[in-house]
């Protein structure tokens, strides 16, 4: 590796992490800015224009408070599970492509920190490793309501973690005929959502060529499986029975103060980000969008597709507010019911379905 | 190859450690007096498992590694510990008497495989390209050359499923179903 490159992969690393820190903070005082709107309140004001700087002084303020350990905790665990709930939240953005690349002279530079052969895998260890943070917080915590919050947190994330999956299956198989062999990365799959599908069908062609190329209009009942089980997976309204305050105080970080919490509470967020960047990149086309080539400046068009995906993803995290401010919580066996008897069966079923089209389409009716 | 020369190799630092990692916190996994400090000495295992896999250019491999072991078993190692009894601190009870018999089998079997691999391949390097190998290669072997292990395996973890929860259900005596009462 030469040193040009060395510095581009390390320019990559630092705006993957400033873009993802700078919203994420944005995200915090989003929610509750738009959960007050929607409850016909006013929401943070004070600290900066329309109180965008609240979450800032809040982060202040957790940070100069005094962490209590209580007496009881096992010491190591409970110190290392806030890094365990930070760390993967933060490796998952990584694989997420959020702009399209460009040259710095003779290099191309990918808007992305890592573009990983097997990145679908990739992000789903990951997300399947955040669950260690909840569990031996709860563990650790050595207090009862904590230990109830991290067993709750196990049960659903190992089932609503199958249904992601199964969803993911589906949408790597249809991607797999759009270009050349299947892919797990998730530059190539954005790379085959450009476009549109005029080329579908003749008679459709003047409807069809607006309609962009994204894995969402034929794969929409992955896409519902897929948002309901990352909804569940962020531990987000209504699927929060792990922090449930009303049953269990604060779930798994009841024992927990100041910067502790904090890093929970970010990664929280983090996760609501990084995950709808994720479907917004399997199902709504990623970065694509149409960039003017020609018509605009140079550095607009360059911008443009970073823009679009934004607009995507926060789409999709409006989405996750909506639901918490619509919908009550579930109660345990529905959570559990919903998961196994209605979520697996039916991504199970559309994995069929939606195999069995792409081999009609691929090799003719079977009797032929 | 001399043990000096193949020292002075950086990566064979990298090798060297992940692998001390590995066997230590093997070790320690049957030492460890709190099984939930056990259940997680586990994890560092496997995760240097996968970091060996991945020196190997195996990315796939490495990546189903964490998913499925760390991801999912040791997950639910712990859920059952938890939904059981989860003690913080010692546990003496956990310390097995029978210990020799075990230490043996393992060792014994570390000879048996060491001395299989070390017998069919020798000093030969085995796939030792440095490309990374393939999703879509894994996959068209699984279902190719290897169909029938692969399906008679999955055969046998439905098997296993089966088996377990007939053990874990219990069957009503006729007086309790007339009561209605749920499993």
């Amino acid at each position: 590796m030469s040193w040009p490159e060395f510095w581009i992969v390390v320019l990559r690393v630092i705006l993957t992490f400033g873009l993802l820190l700078v919203v994420t903070i944005l995200n915090v005082w989003a929610e509750r800015k738009i959960l007050a709107k929607m409850q016909s309140r006013i929401g943070p004001s004070r600290a900066g224009p329309y109180g965008i700087l609240q979450t800032l002084a809040d982060g202040m303020k957790l940070f100069f408070k005094e962490s209590i350990t209580p007496r009881k905790v096992e010491l190591g665990m409970y110190v290392l599970a806030p890094f365990l709930a930070v760390i993967p939240a933060f490796l998952i953005f990584m694989m997420v492509p959020w702009g399209r690349p460009f040259m710095i002279g003779d290099h191309e530079v990918t808007l992305q920190g890592a573009d990983l052969n097997v990145g679908l895998l990739f992000i789903l260890a990951m997300s399947s490793m955040a669950v260690y943070a909840v569990i031996l917080a709860g563990w650790s915590s050595g207090s009862t309501y904590p230990l109830i919050g991290g067993v709750r947190a196990t049960a659903q994330a190992i089932s609503y973690e199958a249904a992601m999956g199964l969803a993911m299956v589906a949408v790597v198989m249809f991607s797999a005929t759009q270009g050349d062999g299947g892919t797990l990365s998730l530059a190539e799959i954005v790379e085959r959502q450009s476009g549109t599908w005029g080329d579908l069908s003749p008679a459709l062609q003047p409807v069809l060529q607006f309609v962009p190329r994204w894995n969402v209009f034929p794969q929409i009942v992955a896409f519902v499986i897929f948002f309901i089980a990352i909804v569940a997976e962020t531990n987000r309204a209504p699927f929060d029975l792990v922090e449930a305050e009303q049953e269990i105080v604060g779930g798994f970080h009841t024992e927990y103060s100041g910067i502790r919490f904090a890093m929970f509470f970010l990664a929280e967020y983090i996760n609501i980000f990084s995950m709808s960047a994720i479907a917004a990149t399997l199902f709504l086309g990623g970065w694509n969008g149409p960039t003017f080539d020609g018509v605009l400046p140079g550095f607009v068009s360059a911008v443009l597709p970073t823009i679009y995906f934004l607009a995507k993803t926060y789409f999709l995290v409006f989405l996750f507010f909506w639901l918490r401010a619509t919908l009550p919580r579930l109660r345990y066996d529905q959570l559990m019911q919903l998961g196994w008897k209605r979520l697996i069966p039916g991504a199970l079923g559309w994995l069929i379905v939606s195999t069995l089209v792409i081999s009609f389409r691929q090799f003719g009716p079977p009797w032929s | 190859m001399t043990f000096s020369a193949w020292i002075s190799e950086p990566i064979n630092w990298i090798f060297l450690l992940v692998g001390l990692v590995v066997l230590a916190s093997g070790f320690r996994v049957v030492t460890a007096k709190n099984v939930v400090h056990a259940a997680l000495l586990l994890v560092a295992a496997l995760a240097g498992t996968a970091g060996l896999f991945l020196m190997l250019a195996a990315e796939f491999v490495a990546w189903v590694l964490v998913l499925v072991y760390i991801g999912a078993v040791i997950v639910l190692f712990l859920f059952g510990i938890m939904i059981t009894r989860a003690p913080t601190g010692q546990d003496e009870g956990l310390d097995s008497e029978k210990k020799v018999v075990p230490a043996l089998l393992s060792v014994g079997v570390f000879v048996l495989m060491a001395w299989g691999s070390i017998d069919a391949f020798g000093t030969t390097l085995v796939g030792a390209t440095g490309d990374p190998i393939s999703t879509e290669l894994i996959g068209e072997s699984l279902l190719g050359r290897f169909v029938i292990p692969f399906e008679v395996v999955s055969f046998v973890l439905l098997a296993a499923l089966i088996g377990s929860i007939t053990l874990a259900r219990k069957d009503l005596t006729p007086i309790e179903e007339e009561e209605g009462r749920r499993v």
